[in-house]
């Protein structure tokens, strides 16, 4: 009889739908077991609280303070770079750009963001962290502020995109009634619409975070790959991202300590990025039901 | 009280701010582009795309690189089209308002944002461990598989939705079934959305490099792979093994390879771009 | 045993209750319009006959329907078998995004068909009886949205003509088409009844007076008058009726 046919074969749909579910249980299976198994070990104590992370060396201590230095810092320079540029994009293309303009443009910054991130570091490493060291005095030839500029134009599309969208998503009646007070368009665009669409943009910039703080290849070509706790972007840092990526290019025996500590990097930075992505959720339902 | 005149001059000034932006960026772009070209163009022979890599930069060669990229492509392509499209197709034609249909939602946005390395760490437990499946190209394909199958279905989800209802109507009051209807009128419709989808997909997939490290994939390999279960590298790989190396030459190496990879990216999204084009053109009944 | 029977059909829609308790009973080769103004239930009811309705979430039905004897909301129906054999046209033309040929072929692939030359000849036989062979036998191989309005509702009448249906209905099917794609259809209506039992929902009042045999004038939902088009529309039991038909309101 067709009409099993036809159940079959929406149970097999619904299965590979659910594949994505496994995904999610897998991921927080792993992260959460072989994290318990670091834990039993190092006090979280001594992970949370030590300032030094060098799990690979003969005196081992397990703070991740350092990694998450590493990470914050070239985050924070990325985000820096990124924001006002992506932001200023976005009103440009859609309160000052014809069509034409815009039209060309949008298939350029989405080239900007297909770059696999590979090449971002190739750069990094290779063109900006020279340029840095002829002007500014005392720069590494591994440094947090090569790596986080070269993130921030990373990131730009994703801001500069995302942001726009909630600039056009803002009804033009809003607009007209600004220009029919006799508002400049710069006026308009930085008093009615831009924070009409505060919400969206937030969601952007989050989102643009949280893709930096997962972002490895720029960081382990350009940053290094030595944990140092440290707020100058001059010197070289390690990222948790960066760190996964050393012990997985090494040769690290699977139940001992030293494997699980790419766990224990790993849930904090699941934790980190979690976070983030649910606030943007949260924020862009907010802002979804501004306009219902 | 503002002052006419500042707010023309800002208004003004703000244009070409907005303007040097974008150019910025595109500026950004082209010098990245330029300098890798300078660098590594030269460097491209057939020697080089046949090669072995080698400790000798001027020896060394992409082969194993880019036929484990082209193994990968592949790999992924079989694994993560069925699964997105079905996928898709259950959430927007079949599953529209149940539970199921919400919970696997609910994960596609988070998985949205997860790390790529952080799915590294899961085929590391699962696929290369758990299945036994080693520091394989099977591996690898998997772990990419799951990456890239949340944007397969929502480019699936998005195409089927623009498909416009009197179609199914149509086939429906023939007596069709839901499947049938489906797979015989909705998803040929909807063809060219999801294709571009997949080309996107698989093109950020060949792209990336961190969760191929953690599952093992090795940074030299003087070996061209020959089926699934061997030991592999990629473009993205062999790329970041020549940038860690402090001989310049190897840097150049690294610049040829990265052509080759932004070739192969910048093609296979203009093709996309192109698909997408027509077929928004063609919807429009 | 009477092509459709309805009795005591009452529909919702969440809350709503847009047919109240309609019963009528129509005859093999004839054709029936519903009539109406906007909003009435027409093409509501017209839709309970081949369960289109069901893919409306809010749907509920009270009462019996009964196609060729069966109910065909009875748990054991296949509805798809239902819809070949009371096949539906649409107001708005909407052939598949395919050739001429496969949008005839379509019904025939779906409900099992496989030898080619059998398809081939049930194509040529539905686009003849449609009365749009002449003009497409050089291109079934052209998409069929290359063809005019008219032409197109002819098409989606040959496709449903093709699964050899006993009941057609149709949903206003000329009020999207020009003048003379219209007189065509009306023509071809005319000619299909000989064979099918054609029900035709439609806001057009001349339409129904010159193709129908017997017509049912739906309002709010409730089911006025039915009866001869010739009486309907000379003179009606019902004083709506006649307010209706001559133009009191619509």
């Amino acid at each position: 009889m067709k009409r099993t046919g036809e159940i079959i074969i929406e149970k097999i749909l619904a299965l590979c739908g659910l594949v994505t579910v496994l995904t999610t249980a897998g991921i927080i299976w792993v992260l959460f077991s072989e994290s318990w198994g670091f834990f039993k070990i190092v006090p979280l104590r001594d992970f949370l609280f030590d300032t030094e992370w060098t799990p690979l060396f003969s005196e081992k201590r397990y703070g991740i303070l350092p990694l998450l230095a590493g990470t914050f810092l070239t985050t924070a320079i990325a985000v820096i770079t990124a924001v006002p540029l992506g932001i200023t994009i976005a009103v440009y293309l859609s309160e000052y750009a014809n069509r034409g303009f815009r039209n060309r443009i949008k298939p350029v910054l989405e080239l900007l963001a297909a770059v696999p991130t590979v090449v971002y570091g190739f750069f990094a490493l290779t063109v900006v962290t020279p340029f840095l060291q002829s002007i500014i005095p005392g720069v590494g030839s591994f440094n947090a502020l090569s790596a986080g500029l070269v993130m921030g134009v990373m990131i730009i599309p994703v801001i500069s995109s995302l942001s726009e969208d909630a600039l056009t998503a803002v009804p033009k009646s809003l607009r007209e009634a600004s220009y029919g007070m006799g508002a400049t368009r710069f006026q308009t665009a930085f008093k009615v619409v831009v924070p009409a669409a505060a919400s969206g943009i937030m969601v952007s910039v989050i989102l643009g975070l949280a893709r930096a703080v997962g972002e490895t290849m720029v960081v382990a070509i350009a940053a290094g790959q030595q944990p140092n706790l440290t707020f100058d972007p001059r010197q070289g840092v390690e990222t948790i991202t960066a760190y996964i990526v050393q012990v997985s290019l090494g040769d690290v025996p699977h139940q001992s300590l030293e494997y699980k500590t790419i766990f224990a990097a790993g849930i904090t930075l699941f934790f980190f990025t979690f976070l983030l992505n649910n606030v943007s959720f949260w924020l862009k339902k907010k802002y979804q039901e501004r306009y219902e | 009280m503002s002052n006419i005149r500042t707010n023309r001059l800002l208004d003004s000034m703000f244009k070409y701010v907005g303007i040097a932006c974008t150019l910025l960026a595109i500026g950004v772009l082209a010098i990245f582009l330029g300098d890798i070209l300078i660098q590594g163009i030269r460097r491209i022979d057939w020697s080089f795309l046949t090669s072995l890599p080698s400790r000798r930069a001027e020896r060394a060669g992409i082969l194993p690189a880019w036929t484990g990229t082209a193994w990968i492509l592949g790999l992924t392509a079989i694994i993560a089209i069925p699964l997105g499209i079905s996928a898709g197709s259950y959430l927007q034609e079949y599953g529209t308002k149940n539970r199921l249909a919400y919970i696997i939602e609910l994960n596609i946005a988070n998985l949205a944002g997860v790390p790529s390395i952080i799915y590294g760490l899961l085929g590391l437990q699962v696929f290369v461990r758990l299945f036994a499946f080693g520091g394989s190209l099977l591996a690898g394909a998997f772990t990419l598989s799951l990456l890239i199958l949340p944007v397969i279905i929502v480019a699936t989800r998005e195409a089927l939705k623009a498909v416009p209802n009197s179609l199914r109507e149509a086939s429906y009051g023939m007596g069709a079934t839901k499947w049938q209807t489906t797979w015989l009128q909705v998803l040929p419709a909807a063809s060219g959305g999801i294709l571009t989808g997949i080309i996107l997909a698989l093109s950020r997939a060949i792209g990336e490099t961190a969760p191929l490290i953690v599952i093992g994939a090795l940074a030299y390999v003087p070996f061209v792979a020959d089926s699934p279960m061997d030991e592999f590298t990629v473009l993205p790989i062999q790329i970041f093994n020549w940038v860690s190396r402090p001989q310049a030459a190897f840097l150049v190496n690294a610049a040829a390879a990265i052509i080759i990879l932004l070739g192969i990216t910048f093609v296979m999204n203009g093709i996309a771009i192109y698909l997408r084009n027509r077929w928004q053109k063609k919807i429009s009944w | 045993m009477k092509p459709i029977e309805a009795k005591n059909v009452n529909v919702f829609y969440g809350e709503n209750h847009v047919l109240k308790d309609i019963s009528l009973t129509i005859k093999e080769n004839t054709v029936t319009a519903f009539i109406g103004p906007s909003g009435c239930g027409k093409s509501t009811f017209l839709r309970t006959l081949n369960r289109m309705n069901d893919y409306i979430e809010s749907f509920r039905k009270k009462g019996k329907v009964y196609i060729n004897g069966k109910e065909i909301y009875d748990k054991d129906v296949r509805v798809e078998d239902l819809r070949r054999k009371v096949g539906m046209v649409f107001q708005k033309p909407n052939p598949f995004p395919k050739t001429i040929y496969e949008n005839v072929a379509y019904g025939l692939k779906i409900h099992g068909m496989k030898d080619k030359a059998e398809i081939d000849a049930r194509v040529e036989k539905s686009l003849k009886q449609a009365v749009l062979w002449s003009e497409v036998k050089d291109k079934l191989d052209k998409p069929a949205l290359s063809l005019s309005g008219g032409q197109q509702q002819r098409l989606c009448i040959a496709r449903t003509l093709a699964v050899k249906p006993t009941i057609i209905l149709m949903d206003e099917p000329a009020s999207a088409l020009d003048p003379l794609s219209t007189a065509k259809i009306e023509e071809l209506i005319h000619e299909l009844k000989e064979k099918y039992t054609i029900v035709i929902v439609t806001h057009n009042m001349q339409q129904a007076a010159r193709v129908s045999d017997r017509t049912a004038f739906f309002y709010l939902g409730e089911l006025v008058e039915y009866d001869k088009t010739s009486v309907i529309f000379t003179h009606p039991s019902n004083k709506q009726t006649e307010n209706y038909i001559t133009g009191r309101f619509g």
